[in-house]
């Protein structure tokens, strides 16, 4: 039971790059892959803040605008220079793994004896159930934030940039400027879950960001399945919907590797379960057609 | 009042495949004109109207909305005099937001998006009495993602949503080239009727010389990226549409 909580508290950890990719993906329409760099970028700065001994608050802080930053060179490359999207996050992500290591300063950084989030309050003896509640919360307040962001007229705003930007740009709206804050926000969050994962598995590590944005593809397409089975309309429910998706994503990884599949083929499998459930929709084993 | 003075836009200049889509035009379109432009395909219509609207600088000369210089203001600053019908239904509306979303935004043009939640119960109510004039129904659908609408449905709603914040300027490319006759009748209606009601400067393209022969107070003929004709209220009242249709023969 605790090897699942265990994959529970992983997909919990990793809600920020869902949601990240759901903003860049899904909302802005553009393919993001500085997911890699921002996601290992958070570790890192988490590493170093927490082993200085700042407290939680300022290294999160410190973690959500290095992650912003980020996203934001991402979102400049793109719209100012007309850089193709994925171009532009791949440019940033391979420079970040250098800005990384400096960060660092060495290529592995463990937390020993350091304050951690998951020590933030106690509600149970058990160290796994007590991390639990701590993201639970964080992650409700997370959803209440990006919420609540949606459905404001910036909000609307943003989710008509990638939806109709002919219309949005006629309704006085630069959207330059609207891709590189969605950018921004979205690295943020992805840095954000950086910053939970090397606190749940206490170190960062340079190569911790390899293949990381599987993660945030995986769980956006299984919430979007999610989300057509519940016809979710609100806002709220697919956000909800889209965390599911990351958490589903990550016991199921986790089932493989209990029944026995080698961890060193977990990236293949990652890979394999992602195009299992891109392709399910378009196999139609029994042809419909209305 | 909109001048153009001068204005040349090249696409491709110095390329095989450069292409002169205006030369040297010079404009003056009065307050409460309502001014047709019809041309055949490659005349500079759509270049003309891209050019008013801001989403294509022009390479020379000058741009005047209201006697401000606006030559290289882009269209989303521009969009404090102006709102736009596109040829395509699905341009002047965002299919995947409701049809509350979409007024709501329009309801901003002139303002800044910020961080409220403003689609509140009264801006609902303000939406559904100004939806209600349209007879189509649609005020007890505020919260149906606009991509369900058709496309008769959803230009006459790009159409009111220009009016949702003080507008002066309407542009109209092409609004019904999409639609079925009777679609097209009612948002051609529509638009007589807010360009009336709110005193609005408008520029129509059309292809349908009927609509052409019987809208606007002013008409002009596009050639090779110029004007080749320029008929005033008076003027226009004498053409037939024999006279429209033998321009393109």
């Amino acid at each position: 039971m605790d090897f699942y909580l265990t994959a529970l508290l992983q997909g919990l950890c990793f809600s920020g790059i869902a949601l990240g990719i759901y903003i860049s993906m899904k909302i802005f329409n553009i393919p993001d892959i500085t997911t890699d760099g921002s996601y290992a970028l958070g570790g890192m700065v988490t590493g170093v803040m927490l082993t200085h001994t700042y407290p939680l608050y300022i290294s999160m802080i410190a973690v959500l605008i290095a992650g912003g930053m980020a996203g934001a060179i991402t979102g400049l490359i793109h719209t100012k220079l007309k850089i193709n999207a994925l171009l532009a996050g791949i440019l940033v992500m391979t420079a970040l793994y250098s800005i990384n290591l400096t960060v660092a300063g060495r290529s592995n950084l463990p937390l020993i004896g350091t304050e951690l989030v998951f020590t933030f309050f106690h509600i149970t003896d058990d160290v796994n159930l007590n991390s639990f509640w701590i993201l639970a919360v964080i992650v409700a307040a997370l959803i209440s934030l990006i919420g609540y962001l949606l459905k404001t007229d910036f909000g609307i705003a943003m989710r008509a940039t990638g939806n109709s930007e002919t219309m949005i740009r006629a309704l006085g709206v630069n959207t330059d400027h609207m891709k590189i804050i969605g950018l921004a926000l979205a690295n943020s969050l992805t840095a954000l879950s950086g910053f939970l994962i090397t606190q749940l598995q206490g170190y960062a590590d340079i190569n911790m960001g390899i293949g990381i944005v599987i993660i945030g593809l995986g769980s956006v397409i299984i919430g979007e399945t999610l989300i057509g089975w519940f016809k979710s309309t609100s806002v709220w429910g697919s956000l909800l919907l889209v965390l599911a998706g990351g958490v589903v994503f990550q016991l199921v990884l986790a089932v493989t590797l209990a029944v026995g599949v080698d961890a060193n083929l977990l990236k293949l499998v990652t890979a394999l379960l992602v195009l299992i459930i891109v392709s399910l929709p378009r196999l139609n084993f029994i042809k419909r057609y209305d | 009042m909109i001048k153009l003075s001068n204005v040349t836009k090249v696409f491709n200049r110095s390329k095989a495949n450069e292409v002169k889509a205006i030369t040297d035009l010079n404009l003056t379109i009065a307050d409460q004109d309502y001014l047709v432009v019809v041309g055949s395909n490659g005349s500079g219509k759509s270049t003309l109207l891209n050019l008013i609207a801001g989403s294509i600088l022009p390479g020379n000369g000058e741009i005047y909305i209201d006697n401000n210089r606006v030559t290289r203001l882009p269209d989303y600053q521009r969009s404090r005099w102006i709102a736009r019908v596109f040829q395509n239904p699905l341009s002047g509306t965002a299919p995947d937001l409701s049809i509350l979303d979409n007024f709501r935004l329009a309801a901003l043009r002139k303002k800044p998006k910020s961080l409220i939640i403003g689609t509140n119960a009264l801006f609902k109510e303000q939406v559904k009495e100004k939806i209600a004039l349209l007879n189509m129904g649609l005020e007890h659908k505020l919260e149906q993602p606009m991509g369900t609408l058709s496309g008769g449905q959803r230009q006459a709603l790009t159409l009111l949503m220009s009016i949702m914040d003080d507008c002066k300027i309407l542009l109209l490319d092409e609004p019904t080239a999409a639609l079925d006759p009777r679609s097209a009748g009612l948002v051609m209606q529509t638009a007589d009727d807010l360009i009336k009601q709110f005193e609005l400067t408008a520029i129509l393209i059309t292809h349908n010389l009927k609509d052409a022969h019987t809208h606007g107070n002013r008409l002009i003929q596009m050639v090779e990226g110029g004007i080749a004709q320029d008929f005033s209220a008076e003027s226009k009242l004498n053409l037939t549409q024999n006279d429209l249709f033998s321009w393109f023969s």
